[in-house]
């Protein structure tokens, strides 16, 4: 067997280390221990509050973020996995507030918000299923949002305005810009 | 919230993930998509020394049709498997199960190999393995072995790895063409853990194999429902199967509904895989 050099894995084990992440096209370095969770490396470190924090277990949705192009629950990994990835959380949808993605707009249009604690999970993992299915039927959307926890609207609104931002014309939606 | 301090540990290769493993064996834990772990670890209702991340080991990230079995690596996302063509046309039960974990967002995360490794009694995927006959492969300091899913689990969220033992791989059994097969669940709202959930594969050969999970501290095989489920009687296959199970109440369900429920759920999963089997002798 080839020698192996696992010196690298000895090196302050339990100690806060740098993490480089780009987060809504911006590169980010900061300090995070082993356990500090991710979701609170964005909201606390990262100072990027449009991230929510409900359940911390994964069932709620609320914090969920791109993760290297694919929705995560940002409760149930660690900062330092996140070193070197691409991250886009609901801050980095909009080109600006002036210019809200098409699935933005019809939350709107569609009051698919009462309180706004579940939107930027809901806007993320709506975002996830339009990138990847420009045109998702009814129960495909769903489907694709059923692990997203809404307290206010009835989800209906919500279902409305996912079907709205899709393609009816099959030419690919445009969740936003990042996806 | 936050978890209690750990040392976090990020092996680049297999070999390196076992050594750490074995060095700090009982102390360290693997961790593979997060989805099971680490609520336990924000809620503090376990805590390691160390966590092995595999999740920079991309050998491990694999699903490929073998001789007779479709082999899944550790790192092979659900969503993965969920939409892989190998899994569709080798052992399409399993991308069936596996709408029933969880949602899409957990599934682009939780890995296969870490929901076989958690081993909960109400997961589907260890329920499927079992049906099947499947098999898991173990790998660490004294070397790599081979271990059929019925002795793999031991008990609830128990099994026979190691600690200093790395699942490399899962396997399936491959479904011969011809083959019918069904996944029914009961659940509290879709995408929970199963109540009860039944796994059912009708075989060319006449053959019945049928997995439950939430019906025991362990899946398991009913095998006399297995043998009235071959010559065609439903009823008795159910009353079977939920003769064998020993389930326990909790606030989602008595153990007697429970029962009830594996005995209705063989009956309707053997009625939906023979009705496949003979679509599929017909098509
Ligand atoms: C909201 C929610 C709903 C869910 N619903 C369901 C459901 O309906 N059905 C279901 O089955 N699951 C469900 N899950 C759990 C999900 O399927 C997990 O992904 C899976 O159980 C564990 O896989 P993981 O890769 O996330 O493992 P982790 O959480 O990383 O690990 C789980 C355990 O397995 C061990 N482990 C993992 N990989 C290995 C390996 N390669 N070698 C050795 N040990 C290993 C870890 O040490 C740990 O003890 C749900 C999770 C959430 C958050
Ligand atoms: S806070 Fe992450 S899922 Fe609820
Ligand atoms: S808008 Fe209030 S929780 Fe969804
Ligand atoms: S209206 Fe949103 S929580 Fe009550």
């Amino acid at each position: 067997m080839a020698e192996m050099r696992t010196g690298h894995l000895e090196d302050a084990l339990f100690e806060a280390r740098e993490i480089a992440c780009t987060v809504n096209g911006k590169l980010y370095r900061a300090m995070a221990e082993p356990r500090r969770l991710l979701s609170d490396f964005i909201r606390e470190d990262l100072d990027l509050k449009g991230t929510h924090v409900g359940c911390e277990h994964g069932v709620c949705g609320a914090c969920t973020i791109l993760f290297n192009g694919q929705p995560a629950r940002s409760c149930l990994m660690f900062a330092v996995q996140a070193d070197g990835a691409e991250i886009v959380t609901v801050e980095g949808l909009a080109r600006s507030p002036q210019q809200l993605t098409r699935l933005q707009e019809s939350f709107s249009q569609e009051h698919a918000l009462q309180c706004g604690y579940c939107t930027p999970g809901m806007l993320i993992s709506a975002t996830a299923l339009l990138s990847e299915n420009p045109s998702p039927t009814d129960s495909e959307v769903r489907h694709a949002m059923a692990g997203q926890l809404c307290r206010c609207t009835g989800y209906e609104q919500i279902v409305r305005a996912v079907l709205a931002a899709a393609d009816s014309d099959g030419k690919g939606g445009e969740g936003g810009n990042h996806a | 919230m936050k978890p209690a301090a750990f040392g976090y540990l990020t092996p680049r290769t297999r070999e390196e993930a076992i050594e750490v493993l074995s060095r700090y064996a009982g102390d360290a834990k693997v961790l593979a998509g997060g989805q099971s772990l680490v609520p336990l670890l924000n809620f503090r209702l376990t805590s390691f020394r160390y966590l092995v991340d595999i999740n920079r080991i991309p050998d491990l990230d694999y699903i490929r049709s073998e001789q007779g079995y479709l082999a899944i690596g550790a790192l092979a996302r659900h969503r993965s498997v969920e939409q892989s063509a190998e899994a569709a046309r080798e052992c399409p039960l399993l991308p069936e199960a596996l709408q029933f974990v969880g949602h899409p967002v957990i599934r682009q995360r939780g890995t296969v190999c870490g929901s076989i490794a958690h081993a909960d009694p109400s997961a589907e995927l260890p329920a499927l393995l079992t049906a099947l006959g499947g098999s898991v492969v173990l790998e660490g300091s004294s070397g790599r072995r081979v271990a059929d899913a019925e002795e793999y689990f031991l008990g609830y969220l128990m099994t026979a790895q190691q600690p200093d033992e790395l699942l490399v791989e899962a396997r399936f059994p491959k479904l011969p063409n011809g083959s019918g097969f069904a996944f029914e669940e009961l659940a509290r709202r879709h995408g929970d853990f199963a109540i009860v959930g039944v796994a059912c594969a009708a075989l060319p050969d006449g053959s019945v194999r049928l997995g439950v999970c939430g019906a025991n501290s362990v899946p398991f095989r009913p095998l006399k429902a297995e043998t009235a489920a071959a010559q065609g009687d439903l009823q008795e296959a159910g009353r079977l199967a939920a003769a064998d199970s020993d389930p326990d109440s909790d606030l989602h369900a008595t153990a007697e509904y429970r029962r009830a429920m594996v005995s209705k759920l063989v009956e309707r999963a053997v009625r939906h895989a023979l009705e496949r089997k003979e679509g599929n002798a017909r098509g």
